[in-house]
């Protein structure tokens, strides 16, 4: 089952360092250093039904967010 | 029997047809085998159908086997695998052989039945069902005729004329990309290999595939992408830079054959038609990824065949016909489903889809997790007929340890025996009940093989006795592929699946099974 309760200690160093990994990129580099983590914790996660949790758990409210996806 | 389409898959039906004792008459409108190399990977399946019909030794002897595929993804290779065989089969998972030379083959088996014949340059035109039998309207260089049959295969290809003069479709998706396929001559030291490439340095943001062939021939694949122009891309002097690049300046080739071509991933809704059955391309499509066009057309006529002629032997009911379209759609979604996402691999459909592609392949040189998601075809296994009411299920209890169910395709294991080395020579073209050691009494041996739908006995061992068929496990294989105890049954159906298995022998079960398969406990 996705586990949703806090389980990274201390949360805020993993923010800052998710966040410092993508300094000086572009936005397609960023995206691929994401696809490739992404692939990497799904392949530590193992369990097709996890995944499909937390993928479910990702899409939602998405499709309500406005197309150009950014603030006015 | 009219078998319309002399391709891979209308021969091999119609010499199945004919060891079968079927008078069969095939129709094909071109005047010989076919040009250009298309179909070229025969998976261990096609070649163990193939033996059944006495082709495969030809196919194996002048077929390529490789086993080391590489991929490269822009200037580097980021892995290779090696598809090593499992020990103890007579096939390999796959060998490479032009279709040319494998449709050859079949022509001169086809010769030596005299129950079949074949008429090139014999176009069907027409075909309209009537109350027992389907009327075909052929135009043949002499003149227009009409025959007359009890059923019509239609293995007429990807376009079949057929399909479309009953008014029928096959529906499904079009992909929207092209790619540019040439045959070429080539007496180089390059290894016989698959070597596919993701956004080479010589094809920017396209993939290639150069892979060997017979008679130094070697297969050349370029992606080309949607806004290619076919006509243009045919032309030798915009090929033969793209294959200088691919394979150095200094390489030495002719181009024997090239196409452009788009391709589609569909089927029609049913593969039964009244008197009318579709197999292959006719009935279903699939992309080239993954070698599961040919193949599955021949699992397709190893279905059908038996079926039909016990049919027209009036030893099984006409709705026995329709399982070929129960067993054989799911396998045509499994080869769809397949290619689809190869396709999709290869081809990605939108920007993420691309990103998490390219993601793969660069985490593939170090990841071996990785290198299992790099799809650039997943090669063609048999189908598994699991769900089939052919089958009989398992006796409530008995416990097998191996992947061996009703509606798996018999396992190969090398034994001694009458009929060789190998165990698949002896489930020869009729219901074959495996034993393993003497359960099955001399008696009851005579039995089945006196019985409307015989059964033949191979016996594993044992010490009495008898009439059966008596193979050694010298490995011992056999036992350890299936299994196996002193006592343990297997019925293999005429198409060498598994369709019922027991821990013991009982008579009245095994007739009861093979009624059961022959289509008898039908609604």
């Amino acid at each position: 089952m996705l586990n949703t309760q806090p389980n990274i200690t201390p949360v805020d160093d993993f923010y800052q360092e998710l966040i410092d990994l993508h300094r000086d990129l572009s936005d397609d580099q960023s995206a691929v250093v994401n696809a490739k983590l992404i692939l990497l914790l799904a392949n530590q996660i193992g369990d097709l039904h996890v995944l499909r949790e937390a993928m479910r758990a990702a899409r939602e409210d998405v499709d309500a967010l406005p197309e150009s996806g950014g603030r006015t | 029997m009219i078998v319309s389409g002399a391709g891979p898959v209308g021969l091999t039906a119609a010499i199945d047809l004919a060891q079968r004792g079927i008078d069969v008459l095939v129709l094909d409108d071109d005047n010989t085998v076919s040009v250009g190399s298309r179909a070229i990977c025969w998976a261990k399946r096609a070649l163990e159908i193939l033996d059944r019909l006495g082709c495969g030794d030809r196919l194996v002897a002048k077929g390529v086997s490789w086993n080391v595929g590489r991929v490269f993804f822009r200037d580097e290779q980021v892995f290779e695998f090696n598809l090593m065989p499992e020990p103890g089969h007579r096939r390999p998972a796959f060998i490479n052989l032009q279709q040319y030379w494998v449709e050859q083959f079949l022509v001169e088996r086809l010769g030596e039945l005299p129950q079949a014949e074949l008429r090139w340059q014999n176009q069907v035109v027409g075909v309209a069902e009537e109350a027992d039998r389907v009327a075909i309207s052929v135009a043949a260089p002499g003149g227009e005729y009409t025959l007359h049959a009890d059923w019509l295969i239609v293995a007429d290809g990807a376009r079949s004329p057929i399909r479309g003069m009953l008014g029928l479709e096959s529906e499904g998706q079009i992909f929207r990309d092209r790619f540019l396929i040439a045959d070429i001559h080539m007496t180089s030291d390059f290894p016989a290999e698959r070597w596919f490439w993701f956004d080479p340095p010589f094809h920017r943001n396209q993939s290639a595939l150069l892979h060997r062939q017979a008679d130094h021939v070697w297969r050349v694949d370029f992606q080309l992408g949607w806004d290619a122009d076919p006509d243009e891309e045919k032309k030798a002097e915009r090929i033969m830079p793209r294959l200088r690049s691919m394979l150095g300046k200094d390489a030495e080739f002719e181009i024997e054959w090239s196409s452009v071509y788009t391709f589609q991933c569909r089927r029609m809704r049913s593969f039964r038609h009244g008197r009318a059955l579709f197999v292959g391309d006719a009935a279903h499509l699939v992309s080239p990824f993954g070698a599961r066009g040919a193949n599955s057309g021949i699992q397709d006529v190893d279905n059908l065949v038996w079926k039909l002629a016990l049919v027209i032997k009036q030893l099984a009911p006409e709705q026995l016909l329709d399982t070929y379209d129960a067993e054989r759609c799911p396998a045509a979604d499994e080869n769809i489903r397949n290619s689809t996402r190869s396709t999709d691999f290869i081809t990605p459909k939108s920007k993420v889809s691309r990103t998490f592609r390219d993601a793969v392949l660069m985490l593939a040189k170090r990841c071996p997790f990785a290198r299992q998601m790099v799809n650039s075809g997943r090669l063609s296994v048999p189908a598994l007929l699991c769900d089939s009411p052919l089958n009989t299920p398992d006796v409530a209890g008995e416990i097998f340890s191996t992947g061996m169910v009703p509606g798996a395709p018999a396992a190969d294991a090398p034994v001694s025996g009458p009929e060789g080395t190998w165990f698949l020579n002896h489930i020869q073209n009729a219901f074959t009940l495996l034993v393993f050691g003497d359960a099955v009494s001399a008696d009851a041996v005579a039995a089945l093989a006196r019985d409307r739908l015989a059964c033949a006995v191979v016996q594993v061992g044992g010490s009495a006795a008898t009439t059966a068929c008596v193979i050694d496990d010298t490995q011992p294989l056999l036992a350890k592929r299936y299994d196996g105890r002193e006592g343990t049954c297997y019925l293999f159906r005429p198409d060498q699946h598994v369709c019922a298995r027991w821990r013991s022998f009982e008579l009245g079960q095994v007739r009861a099974a093979i009624a059961r398969a022959a289509g008898h406990a039908l609604h």
